[in-house]
């Protein structure tokens, strides 16, 4: 959707993880700029989940780099804790603290990791809820609300940060069928504002609708770096070729 | 059934200071217990080396042996070796002794409850590690915990009563001797059984209504 300046955000170069023996990313090179959706594809374990989360610093990686605006965040001394204020993650069971209602859940990062004051996140954090339509169950508890709603909440959460770059970790695939909509809405608004996304979603013409491009992984390998139109229509991959079919019926 | 109601009247003043010295002694041990049973829980969850093992010896030595035992050691053995300790002190001790490991294993179980996926999202957002333990590890540690504390302070409470065997004299004390001195022994035996009560009576209830207060988020009610 959006192209803008072509300012690179995020770039991964020949990175490598695995667990134990196990390969799980094989020399992953991606650049993200900014303002671009990039949605990532693929068969389950394949890493795409896991190549979110190295981005957010939940995985030690054991090779290659990750450069968020020019700097290493594969260095020994990186400052996690102020890299993801700039990296905002979502991830598929919601993960609210349920010791908190909505608003402490909102609060919290912004108030004592940020040190900003409480009123005018506050402010922000009423603006967000009106906007995903749950300003009304802002003093509920995440076990009184439903998965849709909690996943909204949740990407407010990570909104009120004021993050440069959001990561969505299959943030639809414990929802119920009625419930993804009012999700992906949510995101899809979010590109429009000209949000920079990373996302990991198996919602294929949600994928279509909101990826500026599209990044397809099939075991722990990039395969294709494509257009969406062109992903969908004419993958070059025969990989590619066989996931998409898989969910023709 | 024929009460002596003047033995009871006559010897309620006895009752109420044992009581007291019951309670202090209770107060003392649940709230040494917490302390020791909260620290031993953090070594063991942040698996600091060497005290770790420490610990599981200090609470396999401490849940496995009689209180009793404990409190003869405290007692009559550390006189031997010429640490003389007070009968308050050995009782408030070994009741500390034995509390502190089944605290320990009530705040484990809290801690280990917490879901790495939890921390994972306090991580997220940014949160240090300290914060983390603060604002998301122990609020929900404490609730999951909060039902087997509760039964330990009670359980605490209930234990003093064998402080007697190593001369303090606390309620059963009192009472034991009341008996051997007058036989009026059912009166002696009720009276301990209702103090008991009012004692623990309100504790529990006490206990039961901060169980809800603090599970309400999480659990509802």
């Amino acid at each position: 959707m959006h192209k803008e300046a072509n300012e690179v955000l995020l770039e991964i170069k020949g990175l490598f993880k695995k667990y134990d023996d196990m390969t799980v990313l094989d020399d992953v090179n991606l650049s993200i700029n900014k303002g671009e959706v990039v949605v990532i594809l693929g068969p389950s374990g394949c890493g795409k989940s896991t190549l979110l989360r190295c981005l957010n610093g939940l995985e030690k990686i054991q090779g290659g780099d990750i450069r968020y605006r020019n700097k290493s965040l594969v260095d020994k001394d990186v400052n996690w804790q102020e890299i993801r204020q700039h990296i905002g993650m979502v991830f598929q069971n919601y993960e609210l603290f349920s010791h908190m209602t909505v608003i402490e859940n909102i609060l919290l990062g912004p108030v004592k990791v940020q040190k900003r004051d409480k009123n005018e996140v506050m402010e922000q954090a009423n603006q967000l809820l009106d906007r995903v339509g749950l300003l009304d169950r802002k003093d509920s508890y995440p076990r009184q609300l439903s998965g849709g709603q909690k996943q909204r909440i949740a990407i407010v959460r990570a909104l009120c940060m004021n993050p440069e770059i959001m990561l969505f970790d299959e943030v639809t695939a414990s929802l119920d069928p009625e419930m993804v909509r009012e999700v992906l809405d949510v995101i899809l608004g979010l590109a429009k504002q000209g949000m920079t996304m990373l996302i990991v979603t198996h919602e294929l013409s949600f994928a279509r609708a909101v990826a500026d491009k599209i990044v397809f992984i099939d075991k722990g390998k990039i395969c294709e770096i494509s257009d969406p139109d062109e992903f969908f229509t004419h993958p070059k991959t025969e990989r590619a070729q066989h996931f998409l079919n898989k969910f023709q019926y | 059934m024929n009460l002596n109601w003047q033995f009871i009247i006559d010897s309620l003043p006895l009752y109420r200071e044992a009581a007291w010295t019951t309670l202090k002694l209770g107060f003392w041990g649940i709230l040494f217990s917490l302390m020791i049973g909260f620290i031993c829980s953090i070594v063991l969850y942040f698996k600091v080396k060497v005290l770790k093992t420490i610990v599981h010896i200090y609470i396999e030595l401490s849940r496995n042996t009689p209180l009793l035992i404990q409190l003869f050691f405290l007692y009559f053995g550390l006189t031997k070796v010429g640490i003389a300790l007070t009968e308050t002190a050995c009782a408030i001790i070994g009741l500390s002794f034995l509390g502190g490991s089944y605290m320990a294993e009530a705040f484990r179980s809290g801690f280990e409850a917490v879901s790495k996926t939890q921390i994972e999202s306090g991580l997220s957002i940014g949160l240090s590690k300290t914060q983390l333990v603060r604002y998301v590890v122990l609020p929900q540690a404490f609730s999951v915990s909060i039902p087997s504390i509760g039964a330990n302070c009670i359980f605490l409470l209930k234990e003093t009563s064998i402080v007697g065997a190593i001369a303090v004299v606390d309620l059963m004390n009192v009472t034991k001797d009341l008996i051997g001195m007058y036989y009026q022994t059912l009166e002696a035996l009720l009276m301990l059984v209702v103090i008991y009560l009012v004692m623990i009576l309100p504790l529990s209830l006490i206990l039961t209504w901060l169980e809800r207060k603090v599970r309400y988020a999480e659990f509802g009610n």
